[in-house]
């Protein structure tokens, strides 16, 4: 049996977060009334012409930093030419030959490899069409419903090179792109609500040969996990047709989320001829060496450099340093935490485990975190100066994550304070070994299991305050002597 | 005799006669006349009449006036004014009522001016003739039996027939200029980018300009003060500060220096035409200006250049109009692909059919490179030809078109002699440059001639200035 490779490439569009359109000064807002937010050249009326927003050039010009790409002087606005209803002008102002962005790269991780540079080829400035709305209107049965309220959003189209050779990469690439996009505050990268959609490329070739498999193109695919899942269904589709003895047909194919599995949506046979050409209505646009400098010094710490800083300053495992980095909100709010608590790892600890459980488990973002990273700090540093052990520190993280008080009230008020008072203890120990001397003579006949029984003895009579340490150590005096 | 701007607004500001007089004498002139010249496809007389009295009674307060106060303009019909329809003589968008003003009608509005309607032209500004109307007939108001020349046809023919004093054209490729030479007018295109085209229905986006057309130069030098200047809203609008555009009104012409095309001298002209060049020549050397022959080596390509690049834009720009939303959608239809195939073949004529095809075919895969492509290249070489004759002159003298006025369904069935009638006005258009047509004389058949002048780019206001005296040397009696 021949053992096959993946080839994958994405092609992604990110929605720049510019508070109006790409060619015309009308709200991006969502959510606002069917058509209400468009104006003569958004909908394309007769003789209406675009002016383009310096905004999205900026923030076009800031990912091109970002990925270490060229940005040339001068590009193009070409027109691509193609019918339908929610496309109001009947082409779609796009770039073609000489985009905005160009022979850029990012850096990957997956669990367990190491990093992987992956090329991208260029990032061009786009509108968004409008919206078609088949159903859940009044006459959706026989009429269909244009929303052009989308129509002239910009759009960063990022195509990646296909360096791409599992799903879990593809994944991995995505993630960080999107860190990247998040850092740089373009897009929000939304994939659920569209404002960061995927395409993918995907061929596969039998291992050790060098030219590429024929490929075909998956879209729909709405969600971070869809475009792990369709890859590695269209993956091993492809192998099964090639092992069968049959022949990749060069195609573009819908995810189906639900039925997890693709349709064709058309073949290369009716592919269609965009007949692209620069868009008379705009000069080319020209960026400035000025325009250029002024949009590096926008440019924020990246995910890659934080995640090795991470590692790096703080010692952090890299996976940690991954996860923590993966999210400008939560990479922000464990900086934060780090710092005020001056113990990185700890702070790792508990976001890892602790608060990001209990946030997924409550499906809130971060934004919607009742402890706030100050909170957060102090209750590590009343573990790092024993004013309560870990195990407190769960229950009071707890009350914490319900209430929202600080980790000092909650303490405080319920009296949780660590018992470091040795003579106090000591009395305990004493107590407890005269109360059960079957089991003191046992630990003394050598039975060293039960040492756990004495500590939690101990802690139930002090209701889990005793500071463990120091129970240890004084039983140990008491009974080994 | 037409009356000029100049002397309506003599009239106006003496009071000898009011806004609302006027304007009824131009409604008068078009009920008595358009049914018979067709200049008008809307005409919105009460609205006019209304606009007129409220600037009558401004203007008798004394209150500070626009430029164009109380003045009356017919308006192409591919230019938007809110309220109006643009049509664009199309069934196409027969019902399409426009919902805002392009910015030449926002600063009209803002300078008095008094739309009386919208005029008649060649389907999206597609033709030489305005026989390419799909919803009126024009007649050339100075030959009957002739066409007023197009696509500006009916703006031209309305300032012809004493309908209006002032018209806006748009010209692509000559639709200013011919329509203006055929009906005996004056009418300049622009410098691409002098005047916004927010607004104009766009045809060939990187030729088209608006321009004015008037009965004498001064008229047209006004209308263009008022329309000129950069818009922000049209990125190909040129940010250079306007000039006075009557600056060079009256100057003397001693010293210019006029370019003759060597190219230009081809047996197809018509000998008025050619004696009416003889004739401006040799005025102007009794002027004091000196006539020198210059070289646009590339003109032969003109023609063939134009027609890909305006068809390539035109088939793009014209995709909008597919049976969605204003546009008409055609009745009967089962799915998606009939209603794009069944609205436009209904909407457009045949002319527009054809150009969008030829655009269409010039843009498509495997041929955009030699069409297209090899189209801008000789473009640039014409841009270059110019910059070199303009080293030479300061204006270029020319004939307008090869002949005067042709027949009613002359050269309908043949469109490649009609496309040959713009051959003097596209290169203009090619190169950007400004030119102005204006009235020399008639021909044997008593049909107006033009002949035309091209500056360099911005070069208008001593364009017009040389203009103003030529025309008034043919106009004065010889």
């Amino acid at each position: 049996m021949i053992s096959y490779e993946p080839v994958i490439g994405l092609e992604v569009h990110a929605q720049l977060q510019t508070n109006s359109k790409l060619f015309c000064g009308c709200s991006t807002k969502f959510g606002a009334n069917p058509n209400g937010q468009t104006c003569p050249t958004c909908i394309g009326l007769p003789g209406a012409l675009p002016v383009l927003n310096r905004k999205a050039v900026e923030f076009a010009v800031k990912f091109g930093l970002a990925i270490q790409a060229q940005v040339p002087a001068r590009s193009i606005f070409a027109r691509k030419n193609y019918f339908y209803p929610d496309l109001p002008k009947g082409y779609q102002i796009s770039q073609f030959e000489q985009p905005v962005v160009k022979d850029g790269h990012l850096h990957i991780q997956v669990e367990g490899q190491p990093s992987k540079r992956i090329g991208i080829t260029r990032a061009h400035l786009e509108e968004d069409a409008g919206q078609s709305a088949h159903d859940g209107w009044p006459q959706s049965k026989t009429k269909s419903y244009v929303n052009l309220n989308r129509s002239g959003i910009p759009l960063l189209e990022i195509v990646s090179e296909p360096d791409l050779r599992s799903p879990e990469e593809a994944y991995a690439y995505l993630t960080e792109l999107k860190a990247i996009l998040q850092y740089l505050e373009i897009c929000d990268g939304n994939m659920e609500e569209g404002s960061l959609r995927c395409d993918a490329n995907v061929s596969v070739r039998p291992v050790g040969q060098e030219k590429f498999g024929t490929r075909t193109e998956l879209k729909n695919l709405n969600s971070f996990n869809n475009v792990r899942r369709a890859i590695q269904h269209e993956i091993n589709r492809q192998i099964a047709v090639l092992n069968s003895g049959g022949e990749i047909i060069q195609a573009t194919l819908l995810w189906d989320a639900e039925a997890q599995k693709t349709r064709v949506m058309r073949t290369k046979e009716d592919s269609q001829d965009y007949r692209y050409f620069p868009d008379p209505d705009l000069f080319p646009l020209a960026v400035s060496p000025a325009m250029v400098q002024a949009a590096k010094s926008l440019i924020p710490e990246l995910p890659r450099a934080k995640y090795e800083r991470f590692i790096r300053d703080w010692g952090l495992p890299e996976i940690d340093a991954q996860i923590l980095t993966g999210d400008k909100v939560l990479a922000a709010y464990y900086e934060q935490v780090a710092q005020e608590c001056n113990n990185p790892k700890s702070a790792a600890n508990w976001i890892m485990t602790e608060l990001l459980r209990e946030l997924k488990s409550d499906d809130r973002g971060l934004d919607a975190c009742p402890i706030n990273a100050s909170h957060l700090a102090e209750l590590i540093r009343l573990i790092d100066d024993n004013t309560i052990s870990g195990k407190i520190a769960k229950e009071v993280f707890g009350e914490m994550f319900s209430t929202g008080k600080s980790a000092n009230a909650i303490v405080e008020e319920k009296g949780l304070r660590q018992i470091t008072d040795e003579s106090a203890l000591r009395q305990l120990v004493e107590n407890v070994l005269a109360q059960f001397p079957a089991q003191v003579e046992e630990y003394r006949g050598g039975k060293q299991k039960v040492f756990g029984f004495f500590v939690g003895e101990m802690m139930k009579a002090t209701k889990g305050k005793a500071n463990p340490a120091l129970v240890n150590q004084l039983l140990r005096n008491c009974l080994d002597t | 005799m037409l009356s000029t701007l100049g002397s309506i607004r003599e009239k106006l500001g003496s009071g000898e006669i009011s806004s609302e007089e006027l304007v009824q004498n131009c409604l008068n002139t078009i009920q008595g006349q358009d049914e018979k010249i067709g200049a008008f496809l809307q005409v919105h007389g009460e609205k006019a009449l209304e606009s007129a009295r409220e600037i009558d009674r401004r203007r008798q307060q004394g209150e500070a006036m626009g430029a164009l106060a109380g003045i009356p303009i017919a308006i192409k019909d591919n230019i938007n004014i809110e309220g109006f329809h643009t049509t664009c003589a199309s069934r196409m968008l027969e019902n399409f009522i426009s919902p805002y003003d392009a910015t030449v009608i926002q600063k009209l509005k803002a300078a008095g001016a008094i739309f009386l309607g919208k005029t008649n032209m060649d389907e999206f500004a597609m033709g030489s003739s305005t026989e390419h109307s799909a919803l009126r007939k024009t007649v050339n108001p100075c030959a009957p039996s002739c066409v007023p020349g197009g696509s500006s046809g009916g703006s031209t023919a309305a300032v012809a027939a004493g309908m209006a004093p002032l018209a806006l054209g748009s010209s692509t490729g000559g639709s200013i200029r011919q329509p203006a030479a055929f009906c005996g007018v004056v009418g300049l295109k622009p410098t691409y980018g002098r005047v916004s085209r927010y607004g104009l229905v766009a045809f060939g986006s990187s030729l088209d300009q608006i321009g004015p057309i008037a009965s004498d130069v001064p008229g047209c030098a006004e209308l263009l003060q008022v329309i000129a200047g950069h818009d922000p809203f049209d990125s190909t609008s040129a940010p250079n500060p306007v000039e006075d555009f009557s600056a060079w009104l009256g100057q003397p012409l001693k010293g210019l220096r006029i370019g003759l095309v060597s190219e230009f001298e081809t047996e197809g002209l018509q000998p008025e035409i050619q004696a009416a060049l003889t004739r401006a020549t040799a005025f102007l050397k009794a002027q004091g200006a000196e006539c020198v022959t210059i070289q646009l080596p590339h003109t032969e390509y003109a023609i063939p250049t134009y027609y890909l690049i305006a068809t390539a834009e035109a088939s793009s720009n014209l995709a909008r109009f597919d049976g969605v939303r204003y546009t008409k959608r055609a009745e009967g239809i089962r799915n998606l692909q009939e209603m794009y195939t069944q609205s436009r073949n209904q909407g457009f004529g045949m002319e527009v059919k054809r150009r969008i095809l030829l655009g269409t075919y010039c843009l498509s895969s495997g041929y955009y490179e030699g069409y297209y492509l090899n189209a801008q290249r000789v473009r640039t070489k014409i841009i270059e030809d110019y910059q070199q004759a303009f080293q030479k002159c300061d204006l270029i003298l020319a004939p307008t078109t090869p002949t005067s006025a042709f027949e009613i369904g002359e050269k309908t069935q043949d469109p490649v002699a009609m496309y040959l009638s713009d051959i003097f006005t596209v290169p203009a258009n090619l190169a950007g440059i400004p030119a102005i047509s204006f009235p020399s004389g008639k021909d044997q058949k008593n049909r107006p001639i033009g002949l035309q002048l091209m500056a360099p780019f911005f070069g208008e206001a001593k364009m017009l200035g040389v203009a103003d005296h030529l025309h008034r040397h043919f106009a004065a009696p010889s």
